[in-house]
C-alpha cells in the first residue's frame, strides 16, 4: 500500500490515516498509480485537521497503548453512558417486532417525521411557545441538522459562531464554502465572525461589537462553555438579530439540563419566529447519541429577503438529501415524550448534572477557575497563561482522564479545558479523586 | 425563473399536514406565470394577501431557486392523497413510489429488538458508534458482497441509506464538480446537484439543467449510454440495475463503462441498491469490473431487500486506490464528511443489518426479494399481453412500459383516474422517460394481482 510520510508537529491527526500534505504520497509498490482527473474539492483542504473528537479518541487509544493497564477515565467526547429507561427500550423494542407483522409493517415514513411524533415534540417540549407540529422537522441528529441547514442556505451566506463553539458549525461551513480562507496567526477562517464568549463578558458576546452576519449560530446552554443565556441576554440577541436582517440557529441540545430560570427554547423570547430556527437533540435528553433521532424546528414566519418562506426551502431539502429518521428510533421518541417516560429521561438527566455538581465542587475546591456545570453537562475550567493541549496532555498523563482541550473549540477556547460529566458515578467519584491529588 | 412554480414545493410533500401552510403567501414582485406545460400541472394559485410580514435581510439560496417542482415522490404522494377522497370507496393501489410492503423477516426483526432492549441494561448499553459504521457490519458486508473483489472492511462507510449518502459525496465532491447521469435516472442525483450549485438553470424546451451531461438511455440502445457520443464529465452517475428502466449493465458494458472513466479521468458513483434482484448473470457491483477501484466508488441499501425504507440503512464503499487529481485519496476526505456531517446510522438497526447478513437473514432476503420478483414478472406479463413494449422487471423491481407519443403524466393520471392504481410517470425522472410509465413490483400480491386486472379492462 502507500506510505505516507506525516508532515508537520500538530498533535492532531485523522483517526484513520495520519495527516497527508498536498501530493507527498510516496508509493511504495512498483506500479503506476491511477489518479482521476477530479479536482479535489478545495473547501475540504482548508480543513485544518481531522473533526475534533475522532481526533480526542485517536489520542485516547494512543494512550491506552502506551499504558494498558490504566483505568483510562473518559470526560472527553460528551458520551452518555447510562443505560435507556425500560419504557423507552422496551418501545422500540416493540416497534421493530412488529415490523415483523403484516398489521405493523412500515415502509417509507414522511420525511419530516411521523405524525405523532412531532405533534409529541410541539405539544411536551414547546407547549408555552406554540410551536405546530408542522413546523417540526425529526431528524437523526443535529449534527446532520447542520449540515443539511448549511446545504439549505448556501456558499454565499455570512456566519457568525461563539468563540468557543461546538466544531460542527465551523466545519460545516468551511465545507459548503462560506468561511473564506484560514489564517495561521489568529487560528480564524477569514469570513466567520467568531463571537468570544470568556468570563470577561459573561459568556455573552459584545453584539455592539459584532459584525453583521446573516447566520447566527448560538448555542445555549453552551457547549463547550457550560453558560446559559438569560432571557436579557436572548433578548438582545433576537433584537440584533432582527436590526439585522439575520437568522439565529439557536442550539438547544442541552435545554433540558437548565436549572434556573433561563430560557430553554429560543422561542421564549417575543419575536424570535420571524428570526431563528432551532435545532435540538434527543441524544443528551434520553441517551440516544447512538440511536439517533433529533430535530429542528423552522416557523412558518420565518422568511428569505425575497418573502420565500424558509420552511419551504427546509422542506424541500429534507425530501431531496434525507429519507427520515429511523421508525425505531422515532419509536423511541415518542416513549421519551409520554408522561411516564419524559419523568424517566429526566432522572437520568438528573444523575448527570449530579455528576456536574460533584465535579463542580472538586474543581472549585481546588481552587480552579471553573464554569459552567449549572446548566449543562460540562465544566469549563480556565488555565491562564497555558495552552489547552498541553494542560489536556498533562491530565492525560498524571491522571488517565481524558478532556478536551479549549482550542479544539476555537481560538477563544485556549486555556480552557472542557470536561463532560457523563459517566457512571464511581468514575466521576475516581475522577474527582484523581483530580485532587493531582491539582493540590 | 418562474417563481409561481416554487409555491408548488409548498403543496409538494409527503406529509399532509403540509397542505396547511400553504396559506402562507409568498409574495414576490418578480412573478411571472410559466408558460403552461403540456400534460403537467405543476402550478397551484395561492392568494396574494396583502400582509406586512417581517423578511430577514438573508438572501435565498439561488441554488433552491433554480429546482423545478417538489422533489418527486412527495408529489407522486400529494396526487395520489389528492385522488383519495374524490373516490373514496375506490382501493387505490400504489405502484408509484418504490416502497417494499412485506413484512421484515423475524430473524431481522428480533435482532433489533434485542439490541433495543440491550440499551437499557448496564452491559449492553453504548452510547455514540464509530461514525463508519459499526465494525463487524462492516466486515460482514465486504464478506457478503465482496468477497474476493479486494475490498476492505475499512473501505465501508454505513449509512442510514442511498439518498443520505448521495447528498453526502455531492458535499463532498462540491460545486465545482461536474455531473454525468443516465436519462432517466433516480431524481436525487440531478436534484443534489442543483442544490450542491454545479449546475445551470433549467432549461425549459430541453427539460434539462445546464452543465449536466444527460446519457440517453432508451429501448434503441438497449438502456446503456453511447458513449462515444458522452462529453466529459468529472462525475458520472450510474445505477444499475437501474431504476427507473429495470436494465442492468451486462459485464461487457460496464468494462465499457470504466474503461470511459479512465479515459475521461472520471469518477463513477454506481448506485447498485438492486443487485440482489439481479436474475442472470450481470455484475452486482462495479468492483467486478477489472480496474473499477482506480475509477469508482459505489453506493447500496438494505431498503429494497430487507424492507428497510422506513428503518434505514445504507452503505458506500470508497476503495482506498480512488484518488483525486492531487493523489488525495478520495476515501480520506468521504471520512471527514463522516465524522462531520454525520453521527453514524441507528445502532438498534445496525444490528438489524448484521442480522439480515447472517447466513439465515440472507436466506430470508432472497425469499423477499423473490416474492417481489415474482410480483414484476406478474405485471410484465400483464402489459406484454396487452401488447405493450416492455422493459425491465427481470433483473429489477421495476417494469418499465412504452406508451409511445403519449405525455407521461397524462398516462399517470388517466391511470390513476380509471384504474386507482399509482404508477410514476418516466418524465418524473428526466425527458428521456418522457412516453413510459414505471410500474413498481412491491405490494402486497393480492394488490397487484388486482392491479393488473385493472390494467387489463382499461387497455384491453
Amino acid at each position: 500500500m502507500y506510505n505516507f510520510s506525516t508532515c508537520n508537529a500538530m498533535p492532531c491527526r485523522n483517526f484513520l490515516w495520519p495527516m497527508i500534505p498536498q501530493a507527498r504520497l510516496e508509493i511504495q509498490k512498483e506500479r503506476v498509480v491511477c489518479h482521476t482527473r477530479v479536482q479535489r474539492n478545495v473547501n475540504l483542504e482548508k480543513l485544518q485537521n481531522g473533526y475534533l473528537f475522532p481526533e480526542i479518541s485517536m489520542h485516547e487509544l494512543q494512550h491506552i497503548r502506551k499504558y494498558p493497564d490504566a483505568k483510562l477515565i473518559n470526560l472527553g467526547i460528551g458520551d452518555t453512558t447510562e443505560p435507556i429507561p425500560d419504557i423507552v427500550a422496551v418501545s422500540m423494542a416493540e416497534y421493530a417486532h412488529a415490523l415483523s407483522t403484516v398489521e405493523g409493517y412500515r415502509g417509507y415514513g414522511a420525511e419530516q417525521g411521523n405524525k405523532a411524533l412531532r405533534k409529541a415534540i410541539a405539544e411536551t417540549l414547546y407547549k408555552d411557545v406554540q410551536v405546530k407540529d408542522s413546523e417540526v422537522f425529526v431528524s437523526d441528529g443535529s449534527q446532520c441538522d447542520i449540515t443539511r441547514l448549511q446545504l439549505l442556505l448556501g456558499s454565499n451566506v455570512t456566519m457568525a459562531v461563539q468563540d468557543p463553539s461546538f466544531p460542527a458549525y465551523i466545519d460545516t461551513s468551511v465545507i459548503i464554502g462560506q468561511a473564506g480562507d484560514f489564517e495561521e496567526k489568529s487560528g480564524k477562517f477569514g469570513n466567520i465572525e467568531y463571537m468570544n464568549c470568556g468570563p470577561q463578558n459573561n459568556f455573552f458576546p459584545d453584539l455592539a461589537k459584532t459584525r453583521r452576519t446573516d447566520i447566527i449560530f448560538f448555542c445555549s446552554p453552551n457547549n463547550p462553555t457550560g453558560q446559559a443565556a438569560t432571557r436579557q441576554q436572548l433578548e438582545e440577541l433576537v433584537k440584533f438579530a432582527k436590526e439585522n436582517g439575520s437568522i439565529i440557529i439557536f442550539d438547544s441540545a442541552y435545554a433540558v439540563y437548565v436549572t434556573d430560570d433561563s430560557p430553554r427554547s429560543i422561542f421564549e423570547i417575543p419575536g424570535a419566529k420571524e428570526v431563528a430556527i432551532e435545532v435540538s437533540s434527543f441524544s443528551k435528553f434520553a441517551g440516544f447519541t447512538g440511536v439517533r433521532l433529533g430535530w429542528t424546528v423552522v416557523p412558518e414566519e420565518l422568511c428569505f429577503s425575497n418573502g420565500f418562506p424558509v420552511i419551504n426551502d427546509f422542506n424541500r431539502i429534507v425530501c431531496t438529501c434525507f429519507n427520515g429518521a429511523s421508525n425505531i428510533s422515532q419509536a423511541g421518541g415518542l416513549a421519551c415524550l409520554s408522561s411516564e417516560g419524559f419523568m424517566a429521561v429526566c432522572s437520568v438527566v438528573n444523575y448527570y448534572k449530579e455528576n456536574a455538581k460533584i465535579l463542580l465542587e472538586t474543581l472549585a475546591s481546588l481552587g480552579l477557575k471553573v464554569y459552567g456545570g449549572e446548566n449543562a453537562p460540562y465544566v469549563w475550567v480556565h488555565f491562564p497563561g497555558s495552552k489547552s493541549w498541553d494542560v489536556f496532555d498533562y491530565i492525560l498523563e498524571k491522571t488517565h482522564i481524558i478532556t478536551v482541550p479549549g482550542s479544539g473549540f476555537g481560538p477563544g477556547g485556549e486555556e480552557f479545558l472542557r470536561m463532560s460529566t457523563f459517566g457512571h458515578r464511581e468514575t466521576i467519584l475516581e475522577a474527582s479523586k484523581r483530580l485532587k491529588n493531582l491539582f493540590s | 425563473m418562474s417563481l409561481t412554480q416554487n409555491i408548488s414545493t409548498s403543496i409538494s410533500s409527503s406529509s399532509s399536514s403540509f397542505l396547511a401552510y400553504s396559506v402562507f403567501p409568498y409574495r414576490n414582485r418578480d412573478v411571472s406565470l410559466p408558460s403552461k406545460n403540456f400534460g403537467t400541472c405543476r402550478c397551484v394559485a395561492i392568494p396574494q394577501e396583502e400582509k406586512t410580514t417581517y423578511k430577514t435581510n438573508v438572501s435565498r439560496n439561488a441554488n433552491m431557486a433554480k429546482l423545478q417542482a417538489g422533489y418527486l415522490f412527495p408529489e407522486i404522494a400529494r396526487r395520489r392523497n389528492a385522488h383519495l377522497p374524490k373516490y373514496p370507496d375506490s382501493k387505490v393501489i400504489s405502484l408509484g413510489i418504490g416502497d417494499t410492503t412485506e413484512p421484515i423477516p423475524e430473524v431481522i426483526t428480533s435482532a433489533m429488538s434485542k439490541r433495543s432492549q440491550a440499551l437499557s441494561t448496564l452491559q449492553g448499553y453504548s452510547g455514540y458508534g464509530a461514525e463508519q459504521g459499526e465494525k463487524p457490519l462492516r466486515a460482514a458486508i465486504v464478506s457478503t458482497f465482496y468477497g474476493g473483489l479486494g475490498i476492505d472492511e475499512d473501505d465501508i462507510f454505513v449509512s442510514d441509506g442511498a439518498k443520505c449518502d448521495i447528498s453526502r459525496l455531492q458535499v463532498l465532491f462540491g460545486s465545482e464538480a461536474t455531473i454525468a447521469v443516465q436519462d432517466p435516472s433516480y431524481p436525487a442525483y440531478v436534484d443534489s446537484s442543483v442544490i450542491m450549485g454545479q449546475t445551470g438553470l433549467y432549461q425549459k424546451d430541453a427539460e434539462k439543467y445546464g452543465n449536466i451531461e444527460y446519457m440517453r438511455c432508451n429501448p434503441e440502445n438497449g438502456f446503456f449510454p453511447d458513449l462515444s457520443k458522452v462529453c466529459r464529465a468529472d462525475i458520472i452517475f450510474f445505477c444499475s440495475p437501474n431504476n427507473p428502466t429495470g436494465s442492468a449493465a451486462t459485464r461487457e458494458q460496464l468494462t465499457q463503462l470504466v474503461q470511459f472513466a479512465k479515459d475521461n479521468g472520471s469518477i463513477i458513483v454506481y448506485d447498485s441498491a438492486y443487485a440482489m434482484y439481479i436474475s442472470d448473470d450481470k455484475p452486482r457491483s462495479i468492483f467486478e469490473i477489472p480496474g473499477a477501484k482506480e475509477v469508482a466508488l459505489e453506493t447500496a441499501s438494505f431498503s429494497k431487500y430487507a424492507g428497510f425504507t422506513g428503518v434505514r440503512l445504507g452503505w458506500t464503499v470508497v476503495p482506498k486506490e480512488l484518488l483525486f487529481l492531487d493523489g488525495f485519496p478520495v476515501a480520506k476526505d468521504f471520512n471527514r464528511i463522516v465524522c462531520t456531517c454525520f453521527n453514524g446510522a441507528s445502532n438498534v438497526v445496525q444490528a438489524g443489518g448484521l442480522a439480515c447478513l447472517s447466513p439465515e437473514g440472507r436466506n430470508a432476503m432472497q425469499k423477499v426479494v423473490g416474492f417481489y420478483k415474482e410480483n414484476a414478472d406478474i405485471i410484465m406479463d400483464t402489459f406484454n399481453s396487452l401488447g405493450f413494449n416492455v422493459y425491465g422487471g427481470r433483473n429489477a423491481p421495476y417494469v418499465w412500459v412504452h406508451f409511445p407519443g403519449r405525455s407521461s403524466w397524462d398516462v399517470f393520471s388517466e391511470i390513476l383516474e380509471k384504474t386507482h392504481v399509482v404508477t410514476t410517470p418516466g418524465s418524473g425522472f428526466g425527458p428521456g422517460g418522457e412516453g413510459f410509465i414505471r410500474v413498481s413490483a412491491f405490494g402486497h400480491r393480492d394488490n397487484v394481482l388486482e392491479a393488473c386486472r385493472r390494467f387489463k379492462q382499461l387497455y384491453k
